[in-house]
Order: structure tokens, then C-alpha cells, then sequence
């Protein structure tokens, strides 16, 4: 993450002001979203966003493993994070570290606050994240796979939470930091909100930030979270798509 | 919430004023009383089994919920982990748990053929009205079947007949949203019809013994004539009635 250490910062704005991969400040990376791609997971969904390419599957609600984690009178969300040995730059050592175990603890507890769990008494909903590739943003791309894959599974929701992170690079807020401008930025701010009810479930912050600017921050974050929010819509809407009568056949599956 | 409905799943919206529900496209199955489900063995205990049904919990078959006379301890003798039993839904409790019992017609364990699973939302078109669609694949692949309404379907008979069927059923998981899937599974019916038809061929009923010491439906055709019967769906079988038709779907 912040490579603090690095001496060379590399320009992160052309003479037009738009950043090193040609966006304005407050533009997403492109973002594909694929619901349902996995046949065995109860729910699925595949992001590609920008240069990161994120698999989440849901399964549950189910019986709970280990035993002792059961709740009585409620479902628990267990959250897995993991990225792929192959998806960073050096070959990264694979199963879980101290970074990716944070990352599911948050996403868990993210989630644990949308899904109606009291329906689901002493059950658990699993949710795996594998970041096949990885491109600054994984932890929002994989809350936002996570959460398409749950819709995908019929798992009762209070909403869909897009997620988003803000960025300050070069002094400037950005919104959907890439990994140059991870890298190399004073400061990266990860969230995810709750459309209706404008609640944010998860955020975090490294880095430094005026307190001015982190409200600009969290204004730009929650904007840039509505326009995800309709493609995620769109994406689960293609999947459950009717197809015209006569059209070809297993568009879906 | 501010005067609006919100759904909490992904579904479809029927609205009938003054009602508003969504039928859900998704999910796993959510086991309502009076349902018959085949459910899979994952734990033997002393006094009873635990099935996994695809719901969001397993369901405790208890031993004096099957026709058999069990001592403590012996349960394992009878089913083991694995087996595949048609078995009805009794009772949810609100801490969650599923009864089951195994006493009912059309219940028992299944013996041979191969089990098929949908989702639990396409049940209602594998049916179809009055049990035209399910009628329309047994009667023209030769085979038995039975229906859970948990998604999951026991299908026995020819080879050839359980590959058909098995399309069939394949096409109503990945077509079952759209119109005229009656007419694409006749299609599909009719371009692979079996080369040596046994129209009327149909053998005696199984016999349906109310001590359920043998239950003889589920032990496979006995000569080389399949059943073309689902007793297993059937709440309570008609003497002689047309195949039988699958409880009321209300959707």
C-alpha cells in the first residue's frame, strides 16, 4: 500500500489536469460486473474493474462450521478475502495474511449489518472473495462482487452496498484510486455505503487527510457509489433477463 | 419506509391490490409444512438422522418418524450416510428446525436411479399445470420420477430414458423463465423419441404396503417396463387415477 519509502514520485496529473490513465478526478475506472458465473455457489458474481478482476461466491444460508460460531437466534456472515498468488506484480505468498484477514473481517461485519440474519436462525451465509488480479481498490471490488453474489443467492438484504474508494493524490481528492496513485498518494479512504438509507457500513483510511477534505472525500465517495450502485442493479437484471421467445438458448447459465 | 415498499430479495413483483409480493428468482430452498422433499443422509445418530434437504438447515429425521422399528443404536443399519430418502416436511419451529417424517405415502427411501438438482423456483414449472409437464416426460422417456419441492429430483429407469429425462430437465433450470417451454421440451421429446415406444405398456401400480416394510415403488421397475407413475409427489394416491399430480403450487 502507501510505499513511503519510494523516492521518485512519478507525475500523477497531465498539463490537462486528468490523471495518468486519462480520467477527470471524480471519474470510476471502467467496471464490468457478471452476476451468476458460478453453478455450484448458491450465489455468484465476477467484477472486473478497471485493471482488477474480482470472483465472489455465497453460499447459505447453511449450517455452521465450526459448530461453536452458531448463533441462536441469528444467521452469522462469514467472510473469506483472498487474493490469488498470481494477482499482484511479485508472486504473492498464497492463503491468508494479516492484510487479507483484516479485509474479511471488515467486509464481514459490513455485511452482517444489511443481511436480515434473524431469519436465519443458527446458520451462517459464507462469503468467498478471490482476487484473481489486483489493481489498488480490491477490498471495494470484492464488497461490491460480494454483495451482487448475495442478491444472486436470495439472501434477504436491507440494500446492495457499492463501495468505492477516495483518494487525495498530489494534494487533489480523486475518486477510484488507481494503483500508481495508491502508491504514491498521501492518503486512500475505502468505503461502502447503503444506498437508501445513505448509511456507510464500511471505511477505512490510511494515510493523512485535512478534516475539510475528508468530508469532500466522503461526498465524492458516496456519489461515486449511487453510479455503481445502478450497474449493479443492471448487471443482476441481465441475469434474470427473459429472453424473447426463440432466442437462443442458456444465455444465462 | 417513507411511504415505499422495498423487496429484501431478488425477485419478481406481483402485485394483486391489495397485496405486493416478489417472488423470488433465487435462493435456497425455505421448507414450508407439508412439503415432500428428497433429502440426502450427512450424519447418522442414535435415534436419528440428519438430512440435508438444501435448506438453510439439516433436518433431524427422527426413528419413530420411519415406518420401521428401530432400536436405539440401530438407526445405521437402516440408512446410512449417503442414502437418499423422499421424505415430508412436518413442522418448522421457530428456532429454525425442520421436522421431517418418513410416515406418509409416497415416502421411504430411494433405491437406485439418479437424483437431478434444480432450483427450488423452477419446481412449479417442472410440474406445470396439474402435472402436464412432468406427465408429458415421464409418459415419453419411460421413466419414474419424483419431484422434491426442495429442487431436487429422483429420476429411475431405462438409460436412455434417465439421459432424456435429464435434458429435460436441464432445459427447464436454464429456459424455465420464458414462455413456451411446454413446446420446447415436446420439441426436444419428439427429436430423440425413443426408437421402440411402449405406449400403454404401463405395468401394475406399485404396490404402496402400509407397513412400509418393503416399500416396492422405489425398488426399481420389476420387469423391463418402467413406471411411469410419481407416487411420491402425491399427498394421498388416487386407486387408480391419471399419474399423479404434484401438490397445489401457488404461484
Amino acid at each position: 500500500m502507501g510505499n513511503v519509502g519510494a523516492k521518485e514520485i512519478p507525475e500523477l496529473f497531465g498539463p490537462d489536469g486528468l490523471r495518468t490513465d486519462g480520467r477527470r478526478p471524480d471519474e470510476l475506472r471502467p467496471l464490468k460486473i457478471t452476476a451468476g458465473p458460478l453453478h455450484q455457489a448458491d450465489g455468484s458474481a465476477f467484477v472486473e474493474w478497471g485493471f482488477n478482476k474480482v470472483m465472489a461466491a455465497v453460499y447459505g444460508p447453511r449450517e455452521v462450521h465450526p459448530r461453536h460460531l452458531q448463533e441462536n437466534h441469528k444467521a452469522i456472515v462469514q467472510c473469506r478475502y483472498n487474493m490469488a498468488a498470481f494477482s499482484v506484480d511479485e508472486r504473492k505468498r498464497p492463503g491468508l495474511d494479516r492484510r487479507s484477514q483484516e479485509i474479511s473481517k471488515v467486509i464481514a461485519e459490513a455485511f452482517e449489518s444489511v443481511i436480515f440474519a434473524e431469519e436465519y436462525p443458527r446458520t451462517s451465509v459464507d462469503v468467498y472473495i478471490e482476487v484473481l488480479q489486483a489493481n489498488a481498490g480490491t477490498r471495494c471490488a470484492g464488497v461490491v462482487a460480494a454483495s451482487v453474489a448475495l442478491a444472486d443467492a436470495g439472501i434477504p438484504m436491507v440494500d446492495l452496498l457499492p463501495a468505492v474508494a477516495v483518494g487525495k493524490v498530489g494534494g487533489k481528492l480523486v475518486l477510484d484510486l488507481n494503483k500508481l496513485e495508491d502508491n504514491f498518494g498521501e492518503a486512500d479512504l475505502p468505503m461502502a455505503l447503503v444506498p437508501q438509507s445513505g448509511r456507510l457500513v464500511l471505511m477505512q483510511m490510511e494515510g493523512h487527510m485535512h478534516r475539510d477534505e475528508l468530508g469532500q472525500a466522503l461526498d465524492m465517495g458516496v456519489a461515486g457509489c449511487r453510479g455503481i450502485y445502478e450497474k449493479m442493479k443492471a448487471a443482476l437484471r441481465d441475469r434474470y433477463a427473459v429472453a424473447p421467445v426463440g432466442a437462443s438458448t442458456g444465455a444465462a447459465q | 419506509m417513507n411511504g415505499r415498499i422495498y423487496a429484501s430479495v431478488l425477485g419478481l413483483l406481483s402485485s394483486k391490490p391489495p397485496v405486493v409480493r416478489v417472488v423470488p428468482l433465487s435462493g435456497r430452498y425455505i421448507p414450508k409444512a407439508n412439503d415432500v422433499v428428497i433429502g440426502t443422509v450427512t450424519d447418522v445418530q442414535g435415534t436419528f438422522w440428519l438430512l440435508d434437504i438444501g435448506a438453510p438447515r439439516w433436518a433431524p429425521l427422527h426413528m419413530t418418524g420411519t415406518p420401521w422399528k428401530i432400536d436405539f443404536g440401530e438407526t445405521g443399519q437402516y440408512l446410512g450416510v449417503k442414502d437418499s430418502v423422499v421424505v415430508a416436511v412436518e413442522s418448522i419451529e421457530n428456532t429454525g428446525r425442520i421436522g421431517v417424517t418418513m410416515n406418509g405415502d409416497g415416502l421411504g427411501k430411494l433405491e437406485g436411479g439418479t437424483i437431478v438438482t434444480l432450483s427450488p423456483a423452477k419446481i412449479p414449472r417442472l410440474i406445470g399445470r396439474g402435472g402436464s409437464m412432468i406427465q408429458t416426460i415421464t409418459r415419453m422417456t419411460g421413466t419414474k420420477v419424483a419431484v422434491g419441492q426442495n429442487g431436487r429430483v429422483w429420476v429411475d429407469g431405462p438409460e436412455e430414458g434417465i439421459r432424456r429425462a435429464r435434458e429435460c430437465l436441464r432445459i427447464i433450470e436454464e429456459e424455465g423463465q420464458r414462455s413456451g417451454l411446454t413446446a420446447r421440451i415436446q420439441e426436444y421429446l419428439d427429436s430423440t423419441e425413443d426408437p421402440d415406444p411402449r405406449g400403454g405398456a404401463r405395468p401394475a401400480r406399485p404396490r404402496l404396503d402400509s407397513d412400509g416394510s418393503a416399500r416396492p415403488e422405489f425398488d426399481g421397475p420389476p420387469g423391463p417396463h418402467p413406471l411411469t407413475r410419481l407416487p411420491e409427489t402425491v399427498p394421498e394416491p388416487e386407486p387408480d387415477g391419471p399419474p399423479d399430480e404434484p401438490p397445489p403450487t401457488e404461484y
